[in-house]
């Protein structure tokens, strides 16, 4: 089966990095500028509109945050050109995430609201701008790559107890398989990690990563200890708690399956781009469109996304491969789930059999097979903040 | 079809993989060895049982390490979820 896909193609992009889709994508900077971009993606169907609540009245690292996510969506090899909108009074300042985005050497303009004489004239001007760069893009072939351009994010939610008996270690299989071809795999949702660190940090490469490892999630935990409160019912969620996990440490212990059992790289924070190959971890929350977000703005082509209780969300730019074990999940949300391993949980499936089909799978969707949230369109995308806004 | 999975040998608790009715009987590996545990109540699809008797404050051992603690005696057969065991992380309503 594995022959069958031995070909696997993208698109080349200037800076040497690959994309598995060729989207032209036009950027909000800042909340104030969304129905003008929303406007531009109406006018030149296939362009997509990336808005957001963010971009203005942030400080520090929070501001650097918003604005690398913003940046590295548009840097992302799955996007062929980037347009960037905003409004011009705005903190996130358009003109320096263009000329971030320009770093890869793709096309990149931006538009300042301000000063393209209101909403009409603006949009008309965007239009223009994007027909002209799907048109371009239209002519990048696709060409051979190799698994070692992949980055693979990885992500669960809607999470019961199938998800870690079944399809986080099936997928965890799959990562592992990734890895020995030379890809990069991120384990993320570091709420998620809470309980594990100790089991993960025997994996570190070396103590400065192990050392990172606690201290992320030292980080989210003093969140709980700032607000008081236990955060059952914040995570794990009232429905992963009828799906019968009990706890933060139960829910984790089997979350971390999912990214195989490869040593760990590095530690790297939310939106950042993975400096080793191999697997790695990124800094983001538990909630998923948050952590889907900061993994594509650090470069992931590919998401995996397991899910017991079932969810439709995908990702604007890229495709995002639905794994799912729960026996009832699998017909109730069919058309929603890309890999349905429940058999595994009736034990007619084995843990192996399952890790090559969703290994196939990438390979299929990497060549160009939409999956599920791409079919519907599921475009969900959102920045964490890390701080109040000002 | 199995109906309960024991993911490691020093695990307390199975996960019932079908609708599990009290008074059922099914043999489970623990420790290694295979022993006949009674369902004391019904149990739901996804849903814990323990598989051994727990004593109030006992570490709740899945996937061979701590997920919480029991908050009072259970005992085996007994369905282990958020009414008996509480998380030790993430326990700001602890936090002094």
């Amino acid at each position: 089966m594995e022959e069958a896909y031995k070909l696997i193609t993208g698109f080349l992009r200037e800076n040497g990095k690959v994309g598995i889709r060729n989207h032209v994508v036009v950027i909000s900077a800042v909340v104030c500028a969304n129905r003008v971009v929303e406007m531009i993606s109406e006018q030149v169907p296939g362009v997509i509109p990336l808005v957001h609540q963010h971009g203005c009245s942030q400080i520090g690292r929070d501001k650097e945050q918003t604005a690398r996510t913003l940046a590295g969506v548009g840097k992302n090899p799955n996007v062929a050109a980037a347009l960037i909108v905003g409004l011009g009074c705005e903190t996130v300042r358009p003109e320096d995430m263009a000329k971030e985005i320009a770093t890869t050497g793709k096309p990149v303009e931006y538009l300042i609201i301000q000063e393209s004489g209101g909403t009409l004239n603006t949009v008309a001007k965007g239009a223009e701008i994007v027909r002209k760069m799907v048109a371009d893009a239209s002519e990048i072939q696709r060409t051979e790559i190799q698994l070692s351009d992949i980055i693979l994010g990885t992500e669960c939610g809607g999470s019961d107890t199938t998800s870690g008996l079944a399809a986080n270690p099936a997928t965890g299989y799959a990562s592992d398989m990734l890895v020995e071809k030379g890809a990069t795999v991120i384990l993320s949702e570091t709420t998620e990690l809470m309980g594990t660190e100790h089991v993960l940090a025997k994996r570190a490469v070396n103590q400065e990563v192990a050392d990172s490892l606690f201290s992320i999630v030292a980080r989210v935990e003093q969140e709980s200890n700032r607000m008081g409160v236990d955060i059952r019912g914040g995570n794990p969620t009232p429905g992963n708690i009828q799906g019968g996990l009990s706890t933060i440490e139960e829910k984790s212990l089997g979350c971390i399956y999912k990214a195989g059992t490869k040593p760990i790289q590095e530690v790297m924070e939310y939106a950042e781009t993975p400096r080793q190959k191999g697997l790695v971890v990124m800094d983001t929350p538990g909630q998923d469109i948050e952590s889907i977000s900061g993994m594509i703005a650090g470069g992931a082509q590919l998401i995996v996304f397991t899910t017991g209780r079932g969810t439709p969300t995908g990702s604007p730019i890229t495709p995002v491969v639905k794994v799912c074990a729960n026996p009832s999940t699998v017909k109730t949300m069919a058309d929603n789930i890309d890999i349905d391993v429940s058999e595994m949980i009736e034990g007619s499936k084995s843990l192996e059999e399952a890790g090559r089909e969703i290994y196939q799978e990438y390979l299929q969707v990497i060549n160009g097979k939409q999956t599920r949230s791409e079919i519907f369109g599921h475009r969900e995308f959102a920045i964490t903040r890390i701080a109040i806004t000002m | 079809m199995q109906q309960l999975i024991v993911i490691n040998v020093k695990d307390n608790v199975a996960t019932a993989t079908q609708e599990l009715i009290k008074g059922q009987e099914l043999k489970v590996e623990t420790g290694g060895k295979q022993v006949v545990l009674t369902m004391k109540e019904d149990i739901q699809f996804g849903h814990k049982v323990a598989i051994k008797n727990l004593a109030k404050g006992e570490d709740v051992v899945k996937y061979g390490e701590v997920m919480g603690t029991a908050t009072k005696d259970v005992l085996e057969g007994e369905h282990i979820h958020v009414h008996n065991v509480v998380s030790r992380r993430g326990r700001g309503d602890l936090a002094t």
